[in-house]
């Protein structure tokens, strides 16, 4: 039998532990025993393959881009190289799965030393792969010369931001994005709520909700709470209510604890669910964040909390995920408010969130200048005009954006009135852990705890993630 | 005692060894060194991403300290515990031995049905029983709302465990109910006529003739299913441990907090403590056997 080195009986351990505990096997396997590639890596090779990997698929998640990749990325890429004289042969590995698990997929893949060539990634997973070793800077994947690429100049810093890691750059960033407050205009018609509704404070939320409840059938109010929505919590609930509580959840070295602006947060969904203005079913079902889209594409939520991506791809009348026929008469959105007015962060009364990803080097890549290549091409103008195809978004690129923006009036509003009021997350390795933390307590006033109780193991969790009580701020 | 006095097959010392050395070195490469290695990640801060990811630190004890002070590890300890007592040792057992029972003495065609009816839920794979079960417990037009007139009544959030200790035991009792047939097959008929002969019902032949052939069945069955049910991953596919860990048993609990909150090191210290609990439970089976005979 074939003898064993240590490396492999570690990755056939971390096999055997994550299939049988993954179940649907995460994929661990090792498949290439080299330590690392050089940028200059079969640099002339004649005969290429590549793979793409993004948490989307034909017909279900990010459709569109999924799409996008059948039918532009790959026929455009390949013909562009057939001309040169290079066959390459690009395969897409869809997921259509939540982030987390796609994530935990990502990390096991590049663990083992394996998956896709090009991986699109959350801008927020950037700092804990890095550190883990799992992800290198663009410069060292494909060489010095990544930094002449053409589209550098074209995307501003802030975006630039969600490739990187401690002032180095990892990939090439998606674009941007901002959250803010949908609302059903028929069920506020119905409420005898304006049709040009904006709140002004949190207050001015409950009492729309108040309105909507007394229709039959209507959940008024949603905005992401519990640990089954992962993430989506934290951006779309938590972390815009903390912003307009007045703090950021990290600042000045300290991340927020205890804090007087946490349970601030916590009592305001605490009202929502001791009201009857939020469906509890929504926050704690596995598969809740999906049924709340739904809900609100039949017409049966009033207020809904979330980013554009959630107008783009989810109620989409052509081709979201909850498609919603009478998208664009019925619906109407509005600036998350502040608690009160200037109670937000910087004294401001409106607040948003916002992320975005990007297109990233897998490190273990056999063809470094070839992947780098297709990544060019995917951040080229013409590439991200084919995934618009007519639609807008607010991409990465300034000379994209000044085309595409002004055609639609919700993205023209993301980008010019809600972009200037936002907030990031903090790009450190640890955050995850911390959003983790605030998702268990969502989850804990969603079961019925106290915002005290919540609050406290909130902030015991920070602690320990965060490595002290000297990082943590609790006042 | 030595080798030499019982060596029955005559083989001999060294090609008794050359018989056994495949053997042993599959279960060292396959159970020893993973068994071991999960001792030693369970001693570190070893995560799936981050900079322990790289360098992973040598923590002792702690992640099994913490494991035990840790209420949500308990929580799923007792789930756990409740699961193999709802689904296994009670559930599948009786449901199976009920069918093998009771399905003696029917006709071949309906025999014949019910054992694959049962046999299906046992063999389809996982995720698409998954599917047909949420798509049965949903609370928004479910199967079993429309049969009991109860719209709304979301079963996997309202009543979650109860709800993967029914859909395990209708999952696994295919197997006891074959083993249980099988061993009803061995019970010899004439003492179960001297015994009907001599006025003894239904519940007396069972406990004085029925059992004591079957108790090796029994407990072997009972070994096995418990096993396989303090192991089973599949409660993950219908609550994903929710709502708020309310049905997050052992294994659903090491993934959610190894893989999908990245900390594998504490995911192996639990895992570890998993082994241990599946040899003690499998000690005590073994005891109960040899004292049997």
């Amino acid at each position: 039998m074939r003898t064993i080195s240590t490396h492999g009986v570690r990755t056939r351990v971390l096999a055997v532990v994550a299939t049988s505990l993954a179940l649907v096997g995460a994929a661990a396997c090792d498949r290439s025993s080299s330590t690392g590639t050089s940028p200059s890596q079969n640099a002339g090779a004649k005969d290429v393959t590549l793979t793409i990997t993004s948490n989307s698929i034909a017909g279900g998640k990010n459709a569109d881009e999924a799409d996008w990749y059948a039918k532009y990325v790959i026929p455009t890429f390949t013909k562009q190289q057939k001309a040169k004289g290079v066959n390459v042969t690009v395969t897409f590995q869809p997921s259509g799965v939540d982030d987390e698990q796609y994530k935990t997929k990502v990390a096991l893949d590049l663990k083992s030393r394996a998956g896709a060539d090009i991986m699109a990634l959350d801008g927020i997973w950037v700092g804990e792969f890095a550190q883990a070793g799992y992800l290198k800077p663009l410069t060292d994947v494909a060489g010095p010369s990544v930094t002449s690429w053409e589209g550098w100049s074209q995307i501003p810093k802030a975006v630039q931001a969600n490739a990187s890691f401690e002032d180095k750059t990892y990939g090439i960033p998606a674009g941007t994005d901002g959250r803010v407050l949908y609302f059903n205009k028929k069920l506020f018609a119905q409420a005898g709520l304006p049709a040009d509704w904006q709140p002004k404070s949190w207050q001015d939320i409950i009492d729309a909700g108040m309105k909507l409840k007394a229709i039959s059938g209507v959940n008024p109010i949603q905005i992401n709470a519990g640990t089954a929505m992962g993430e989506a919590t934290t951006m779309q609930g938590v972390l815009p209510l903390l912003v307009g509580a007045g703090s950021e959840i990290y600042s000045g070295g300290k991340w927020q604890g205890d804090t007087k602006a946490v349970r601030d947060v916590l009592t305001f969904y605490k009202t929502l669910l001791d009201q009857g203005l939020e469906n509890k079913n929504f926050q704690q079902a596995a598969k809740g964040r999906d049924q709340s889209f739904a809900a609100f594409a039949a017409g049966k939520v009033g207020i809904l909390l979330e980013g554009d991506y959630f107008w783009r791809s989810v109620i989409n009348p052509d081709n979201g995920d909850a498609p919603m026929a009478s998208r664009n008469s019925d619906v109407g959105w509005a600036f998350i408010p502040a608690r009160e007015p200037g109670s937000g962060v910087g004294g401001s009364n409106d607040v948003s969130m916002s992320g975005g990803g990007g297109y990233f080097l897998n490190p273990n890549t056999k063809y470094p200048q070839q992947a780098w290549e297709l990544l060019q091409f995917i951040g080229s103008p013409d590439a991200i005009n084919a995934l618009l195809h007519g639609s807008a978004k607010i991409t990465a690129r300034q000379d994209v954006n000044e085309k595409v923006l002004s055609s639609d009036p919700f993205l023209s509003f993301v980008s010019q009135k809600v972009l200037p009021v936002t907030h990031y997350r903090p790009g450190l390795a640890v955050y995850p852990q911390v959003s983790q933390a605030l998702q268990q307590a969502t989850a804990d006033i969603v079961s019925g705890k106290s915002v005290d109780e919540a609050a406290k193991a909130y902030g015991a969790a920070v602690e320990k993630a965060v490595g002290g009580a000297d990082k943590v701020s609790s006042s | 005692m030595t080798v030499t006095s019982v060596d029955a097959a005559g083989l001999g010392r060294r090609r008794a060894m050359g018989l056994v050395t495949p053997a042993l070195l599959l279960v060292t490469a396959f159970l020893v060194v993973p068994a071991v290695w999960t001792v030693y990640l369970g001693m570190t801060d070893y995560r799936l991403t981050g900079i322990q990811a790289a360098n992973p630190q040598f923590v002792g004890l702690d992640n099994y300290r913490a494991a035990l002070a840790d209420p949500d590890f308990r929580n799923s300890l007792w789930l756990t515990l409740l699961f193999v007592l709802g689904s296994a040792v009670v559930g599948q057992t009786v449901a199976g031995f009920a069918l093998a029972w009771t399905l003696r003495g029917v006709p071949r065609l309906v025999r014949g049905v019910v054992e694959t009816l049962v046999l299906l839920a046992w063999i389809l794979p996982s995720s698409i029983v998954a599917f047909l079960w949420v798509a049965y417990l949903s609370g928004d037009g479910g199967t079993l709302n429309a049969l009991l007139h109860t719209t709304g009544t979301d079963w996997l959030l309202e009543h979650p465990m109860a709800s993967i200790i029914v859909f395990n035991t209708w999952r696994g009792t295919a197997f006891s109910m074959l083993l249980f047939s099988a061993a009803l097959g061995a019970v010899p008929p004439s003492q179960l006529e001297s015994a009907r002969l001599a006025g003894a019902g239904t519940f007396a032949q069972l406990r004085d003739v029925v059992l004591p052939h079957i108790r090796g069945h029994v407990l072997t069955n009972t070994l096995l299913i418990s096993l396989w049910t303090f192991n089973d991953f599949s409660p993950y596919l219908l609550t994903a441990g929710g709502p708020n860990h309310a049905s997050e048993t052992l294994p659903v609990f090491i993934y959610n907090k190894a893989l999908y909150g990245g900390q594998l090191g504490y995911g192996s210290a639990i895992s570890f403590i998993m082994l241990v609990i599946n040899l003690v439970i499998a000690l005590f089976y073994v005891r109960l056997l040899r004292e049997r005979r």
